[in-house]
């Protein structure tokens, strides 16, 4: 770890501090351009800030989010991009749900049926991770472009699966088609939040838990220094005795665990069943999550709430007459505006160490003060 | 495919100059396809295969996936990976419903080229100048394309007359052409049902009855990028920025200046395969892009990072397409097609030493062709995938003798190369 010194910590908020107030500033640009009031989109979502249930709801989003954004961490981290969360997380859903929504489980006692339908939803993730780990090390495919192939046939594969002569049947009194719904005994209960309909859902602690499980594998562990290593220089991990390999497909393979995990809080705490309104894009948001807290358990949390409570307040926006898109625009400049700043102050620190290094070592003599 | 990343597992092949394979033998495989073709036609009694019909609708369907694959093979030719092409044909769909609407379907099409090229350029801002990494770039763009696309819907085509929220009024298509005489000629040769003869007249009147003027832009663009970029001292140039930056700079080629011009005509050729895609089918919509970028970016590396090759994998996933709107019957008989596929994979592996995978494919098509003898017809929901498997399929079955942009999606500083 780097010494915390305040200029440190200060360079380190620089960059997602800096990308928010840019992208805050390109979209009240865009606003102000198209004729609309910034002022009255910034009054709009403060309006809906004050409702509980929009807290709550973004609570829930941010779980989902935090889940996504791990998964997607624990590749960047040795530099694989796990483009598939995606993929991973809907067949992990889709399955699991089946599976959670079976006649045969509801003999099963609660504890052990939630968890039955965990470890599923985990092993499907990690098989549809596998794949791409598989033709990564024995083909050396690309996983950017094996993940992507897979995202596709993933969607293609649910809606075969999400039919009633499959795995799912109508919904009574609607066209929305599901899985066999979750009986109560298979079901995880809510947090109440005061002042709010909607529960927190109360798979929100295992999202803290994956999230110390990834703190503590990566920074106390042999995997996790093993990991990091590899990301950090291929060579230099080969060098010391890591096989590479063997590091992709464990954590390709951990990756798609987690992003299985992604669906389980709202499967389990408000839907009850896969249906074809499970939001797709969510691996690309966890991109995103990762990103703007940089890998880190903490800074992914709070850039996991901000992303939720953005999608959250943006339904008040269509009310107030203003497209809720704008929303979507100004979380695309943030994703290319922190990427930017990071790299912008990654130069600048680089700069400032070598002059730095340079004061230190002294002026060297010129030619004339040499022979003089 | 060495995608910044880690280089585990990657066999790059040789260049071997010497085995390029004459237009003769491309033609005979062209030839020998068609035949195959027939056969299937015959013993499945699916004349829809090699119908003037498919093969007009498999064109339509081909150009924005060409398009993307094109706007794709310009990036990575100057080294930059670019997923954006499906949030940059977005924009263009978006441009051309908005011009096209006012002012006709070629305004549309100038106009999503030209939305396209702002997304070309935000990815050249991101990737060059700020050296942010290219996977990460193209992601951005696609969540901000479409989303930017929608704001921009709402705003402007709600209250056109004809217009909602998510989609623009009609756009007049574009004109077509048709060969006179020959059309008919060949109708008459196709209705014989005669082995081969019929098919090939079917596939020909395809081609030649009511092409869209854009399909007839679409192959020029095409023949066009394999003559610059090969053909042209700037085309060197821009693809010796993709093959090894760092020379090509110590050469005094500037690589920033290559690496812009690229991403413009990457940016243009996805806006442009947007707007194809609007104008063919009348309108603007919301998602009406549906992946089509990534397929692009799969009938890319199925043709091997060339321009003929990529114009076949988009006629061969555009063909499917156009089979899975037909119906099942023909789409099933392609379940033979692809085994039997497999299984000269198969035998061209087991001749070059590799046991292993030619076991494997082999597998893989005996897998296919019982499911095609086991079954009545394909689960509709599945044609879909077909491009996405095959593209997974060549990547692990023929993976070494693809070769790829050596020096694609790594980043570039001036003055620090390796």
């Amino acid at each position: 770890m780097r010494k915390l010194s305040p200029r440190s910590v200060l360079l380190g908020l620089a960059a997602p501090v800096g990308a928010l107030v840019f992208a805050l500033l390109v979209c009240a640009a865009i606003l102000a351009l198209t004729g609309k009031s910034p002022a009255d989109t910034i009054d709009a979502m403060a309006t809906a800030t004050q409702r509980p249930r929009t807290i709550a709801n973004s609570i829930n989003s941010a779980t989902t989010y935090y889940l996504a954004a791990v998964a997607v961490a624990i590749g960047f981290k040795m530099k694989l991009f796990n483009i598939g969360v995606d993929g991973q997380y809907r067949m992990a859903a889709m399955l699991s749900a089946a599976l959670a929504g079976a006649t045969f489980m509801s003999g099963v006692p609660q504890f052990l049926r939630i968890a039955m339908t965990i470890v599923a939803a985990m092993l499907v993730g990690a098989a549809w991770a596998g794949l791409a780990a598989l033709l990564k090390v024995t083909r050396g495919v690309s996983e950017v472009i094996s993940t992507i192939m897979l995202n596709a046939i993933a969607t293609y594969l649910v809606s075969y699966l999400l039919n009633p002569a499959r795995l799912a049947q109508a919904t009574a009194g609607s066209n929305n088609i599901s899985t066999r719904r979750i009986d109560a005994g298979g079901q995880v209960p809510g947090l109440p939040y005061p002042g709010s309909t909607s529960k927190v859902f109360g798979l929100i602690f295992l999202a803290v838990l994956v999230g110390v499980l990834y703190w503590f594998v990566l920074s106390r562990t042999r995997f996790g220094f093993e990991l990091k290593a590899t990301g950090l220089s291929e060579s230099a991990a080969v060098a010391s005795g890591v096989s590479v390999k063997r590091m992709v497909v464990y954590s390709m393979l951990i990756s798609g665990a987690v992003a299985g995990l992604v669906g389980m809080p709202q499967l389990l705490g408000s839907s009850y069943g896969y249906a074809l309104d499970f939001p797709p894009g969510l691996g690309f948001i966890g991109i995103a999550v990762a990103l703007l807290g940089r890998n880190h358990p903490v800074g992914m949390a709070v850039s996991a709430l901000l992303w939720g409570y953005l999608d959250n307040t943006a339904n008040s926006l269509d009310v107030a007459g203003i497209p809720r898109e704008i929303v979507a625009i100004m979380q695309g400049v943030i994703v290319l505006s922190v990427v930017a700043a990071y790299e912008l102050v990654r130069r600048y620190r680089v700069r400032a160490e070598q002059q730095e290094v340079g004061r230190a070592l002294g002026r060297t003599k010129t030619l004339e003060e040499v022979s003089s | 495919m060495s995608v910044g990343g880690l280089a585990v597992g990657l066999e790059v092949a040789p260049a071997d100059r010497g085995k390029r394979l004459s237009p003769w033998v491309y033609a005979l495989v062209a030839v020998a396809a068609l035949v195959v073709l027939s056969v299937v036609r015959l013993l499945s009694g699916a004349t829809d295969l090699t119908s003037a019909g498919t093969v007009q609708a498999a064109l339509t369907a081909a150009v924005p996936l060409a398009m993307a694959g094109l706007a794709g093979l310009w990036a990575e030719r100057a080294g930059v990976v670019n997923i954006g092409l499906e949030g940059m044909m977005v924009l263009g769909t978006f441009g051309a419903g908005y011009a096209g609407y006012q002012w006709g379907p070629w305004a549309g099409v100038v106009f999503g080229l030209l939305l396209g090229v702002v997304g070309g350029l935000l990815h050249a801002v991101a990737t060059v100048t700020f050296g942010v990494d290219h996977i990460i770039s193209g992601v951005a763009i696609n969540l901000l394309a479409p989303g930017a696309a929608l704001f921009l819907s709402k705003l402007y085509f709600s209250d056109a007359p004809g217009g909602g929220q998510k989609q623009s009024p009609r756009i007049s298509d574009a004109p077509k052409v048709t060969i006179p005489g020959l059309s008919s000629l060949l109708a008459d040769i196709e209705a014989k049902r005669w082995f081969f003869v019929s098919d090939l007249a079917g596939v020909l009147r395809g081609l030649t009855t009511e092409v869209s003027l854009l399909t007839l832009l679409a192959v020029l663009v095409i023949v066009g990028t394999a003559w610059v970029l090969w053909r042209t001292p700037f085309g060197l140039r821009l693809r010796s920025c993709g093959e090894s930056p760092a020379a090509a700079e110590s050469l005094g080629v500037n690589v920033y200046k290559y690496k812009y011009l690229a991403l413009v005509a990457s940016g243009a050729f996805a806006g442009l395969g947007g707007a194809f895609l609007a104008v063919s089918s009348g309108q603007y919509r919301d998602g009406q892009t549906g992946g089509r970028g990534f397929i692009g970016l799969a009938a890319m590396i199925f043709g091997n990072w060339r321009p003929g090759g990529l114009a076949t994998g988009a006629g061969l996933f555009g063909y499917t397409d156009a089979m899975a709107l037909r119906g099942s019957s023909a789409v099933h008989a392609l379940l033979l097609l692809l085994g039997i596929a497999l299984v000269v994979v198969a035998v061209i592996q087991y001749r070059s030493g590799h046991q292993l995978l030619s076991g494997v494919a082999a597998a893989l098509g005996v897998l296919f062709g019982y499911w095609y003898f086991s079954t009545d017809e394909v689960p509709p929901e599945l044609v879909g995938a077909a491009p996405y498997v095959v593209t997974l399929l060549v990547l692990g079955l023929a993976a070494q003798r693809l070769r790829p942009p050596r020096h694609a999606g790594e980043p570039y500083r001036r003055g620090q190369g390796v």
